[in-house]
């Protein structure tokens, strides 16, 4: 049975009472079409309203949800072959983080991405989607090749952050993160990073340095996780829907704030209805941004990734001629 | 007057503070000095590792270093700079970024507010030029007193464009970092000044320009995940703690107790992540020695 949200349940009593009508129907062979009728286009108005109108702490949960399609899930969907490469040569493979050479479309690309599990067998496997320090390694050991081979690099962003225990300190999980940011914003290969769930602070950012940043409709990024940002700002982790309203870390947020550029649709309650669905819109989405990417120079794409990065932030000059108040963006 | 401006519009507007250099160009006609700000109301501090109880007066002149065990209190960005730099030599740059409050996050207004006053800056970061034994150079302070010296907008702003004057002016970089990490109240645009403080650092590497990393106490989260982890060389004060997730969150999220000494700089070097770790006092000289061995090196 999938997991159904409080504000699932009215949705999923009409559908209940649809199919209890249905039964009765064919059991007394009394025509009730009309009354079914009636009572699906009410479910559909009902699912419109709700699914389209989420909160931010709404998307959190439909993000998390334990049948949200994970990287694997897309693979088959997405590429016409893929060949996963494990290892950072350096320490150990980590598996909350998956890579590899793949087909999109007939190119050739290079794949990384963050993986969680499905139950909690394979979460603990994935470390619930959770990196290491070597796993950026190996996120890192692979983008190289792609730019040393001139490979489009795609990357799927899906986790609740960075591992956060003493072994991550032991092995430089700052430095880690850091040596991705600065090469991935080196790269004269076309990049293009896409939010698939959970987009958790500095461990997603990891594989963010995209020319283009795409965010399925649900899916979040953040600096912090919700939780996190209720027990700091009111000690009370049960406020994190609060926090994630304040947060401002939806889809329709970030690509306000100039940090995605496209929000990929999902259907109607969100990527884990219809997987099929959701794979089509994110080749869709990639395929057309790939296409744009590919006819750039390399010194082009490397040049206004910079650009892109350099414009994010917000804040005030004050020209030093005179005392207007320059407002950027 | 600091009032009606902050009226005016819904974000908050923090006056950069009346230093004497407001313009990029001039340079400052007196020796920075240790702030006002930095020195507690009491006469007496005592020393959190070996207990003993400090005159205040000693410590500043000590360069607020334990006269007894030699640990290392927190000092200001421009306690730092005056310990660092030649007489004279600091020229500041971008004074004019003014911080907004762009998610208009419950409290930052308050928050930026606090700092200001506790700090007596107007951001996160210190920047400009000095001459460290007459090498040029481009620093990077951050103030640990405004909001733990964590990255916003404007942190990341500033630091970007000390770096971009840097490879302009072909001069080697050094940054003290100090920080909590990306600033919560900023949100994914604070999480995005990580990949773009990194992005600047790459383009100066490629002009085979230094960079040294100083991590100072405390030195976590976004900070440690981005420009501090990057130097060509990664020096450390004396038991700075420097991470990547705080001691207290481990606990939290993980239930896991670190073992005492975990994420000092002690070892940090010990797990090869640190080349270095200076005292305070002799930081100016072993600045001077690296920057000395990379001139012309460009």
């Amino acid at each position: 049975m999938l997991q159904l949200f409080d504000f699932e349940k009215p949705i999923a009593e009409l559908e209940q009472k649809i199919t209890e009508l249905q039964k009765f129907s064919a059991d007394k062979e009394i025509d009730l079409s009309q009354e079914v009728a009636i009572l699906e286009k009410k479910v559909a108005s009902l699912k419109k309203e709700i699914y389209g109108n989420l909160e931010p702490w709404q998307k959190v949960q439909i993000a998390r949800h334990s049948e949200r399609p994970n990287f694997y899930d897309y693979v088959p969907l997405l590429f016409e072959d893929f060949i996963e490469l494990k290892g950072d040569r350096l320490f150990a493979d980590d598996r909350s983080i998956a890579g590899g050479i793949a087909l999109f479309h007939g190119i050739p690309v290079t794949v990384v991405a963050q993986v969680k599990g499905k139950g909690t067998k394979e979460n603990i496997k994935r470390n619930f989607g959770m990196p290491h320090p070597e796993g950026y390694r190996k996120a890192l050991r692979l983008m190289d090749q792609a730019e040393k081979f001139g490979r489009p690099i795609l990357t799927f962003i899906d986790t609740p952050g960075a591992a956060c225990d003493l072994a991550a300190e032991e092995r430089g999980q700052g430095e880690a993160i850091a040596r991705c940011l600065l090469a991935m914003a080196g790269y004269h290969v076309p990049v293009i990073s896409t939010v698939i769930g959970e987009g958790g602070s500095g461990g997603a950012l990891a594989l963010g340095v995209g020319n283009v940043v795409l965010m399925l409709e649900n899916s979040f990024y953040s600096v912090i996780a919700p939780e996190s940002c209720a027990s700091i700002l009111w000690k009370d982790t049960t406020k994190a829907k609060e926090a994630a309203a304040a947060l401002k870390f939806t889809a329709q947020d970030l690509l306000r704030l100039g940090v995605a550029d496209e929000i990929v649709r999902e259907p109607l309650g969100g990527a884990h209805k219809n997987l099929r669905q959701t794979a089509e819109e994110v080749a869709l989405a990639i395929s057309k941004y790939l296409v744009r990417l590919r006819l750039e120079t390399p010194d082009v794409l490397r040049t206004n990734r910079y650009q892109k990065l350099r414009a994010i932030g917000v804040y005030q000059e004050i020209s030093e001629k005179s005392s207007e108040i320059l407002e950027k963006p | 007057m600091f009032k009606d401006i902050f009226k005016k519009t819904r974000y908050v507007t923090i006056q950069p503070a009346p230093v004497q250099n407001r313009s990029s160009s001039e340079i400052s006609p007196q020796p920075p000095t240790l702030s006002k700000k930095e020195l507690p109301d009491s006469l007496w501090v005592k020393c959190p590792k070996c207990g003993e109880v400090l005159f205040n007066k000693d410590l500043e002149e000590n360069a607020r270093v334990c006269t007894k065990c030699e640990y290392h209190f927190r000092i200001s960005a421009r306690g730092r700079l005056a310990l660092l730099a030649d007489e004279n030599s600091f020229e500041e740059w971008d004074t004019e970024l003014i911080t907004l409050d762009p998610l208009e996050f419950p409290g930052y207004e308050g928050k930026l507010l606090e700092a200001h006053e506790k700090s007596g800056t107007t951001e996160g970061v210190l920047t400009g030029r000095a001459k460290i034994e007459e090498i040029p150079v481009v620093l990077a302070f951050n103030e640990a007193n405004f909001m733990m010296g964590s990255m916003g907008s404007v942190v990341g702003e500033k630091i970007v464009r000390a770096i971009e004057r840097a490879i302009e002016l072909s001069l080697p970089v050094v940054i003290f970092s100090t920080s909590g990490g990306a600033r919560m109240q900023e949100g994914i645009l604070s999480l995005y000044q990580m990949a773009k403080t990194s992005a600047a650092l790459g383009k100066l590497s490629d002009k085979h320009l230094l960079y040294i990393s100083v991590l100072t106490d405390p030195t976590f989260g976004g900070v440690t995940a981005s420009y501090a982890s990057l130097g060509d060389i990664l020096i450390a004060e004396p038991n700075a703690l420097i991470g990547f997730t705080g001691p207290r969150v481990i606990m939290q999220t993980m239930r896991q107790e670190l073992p005492t000494g975990a994420q000092t700089a002690e070892f940090n070097q010990e797990h090869g992540l640190i080349d270095l770790i200076v005292q305070r006092a002799q930081m100016r000289s072993v600045l001077a020695r690296l920057l000395r061995y990379h001139q012309g090196g460009a």
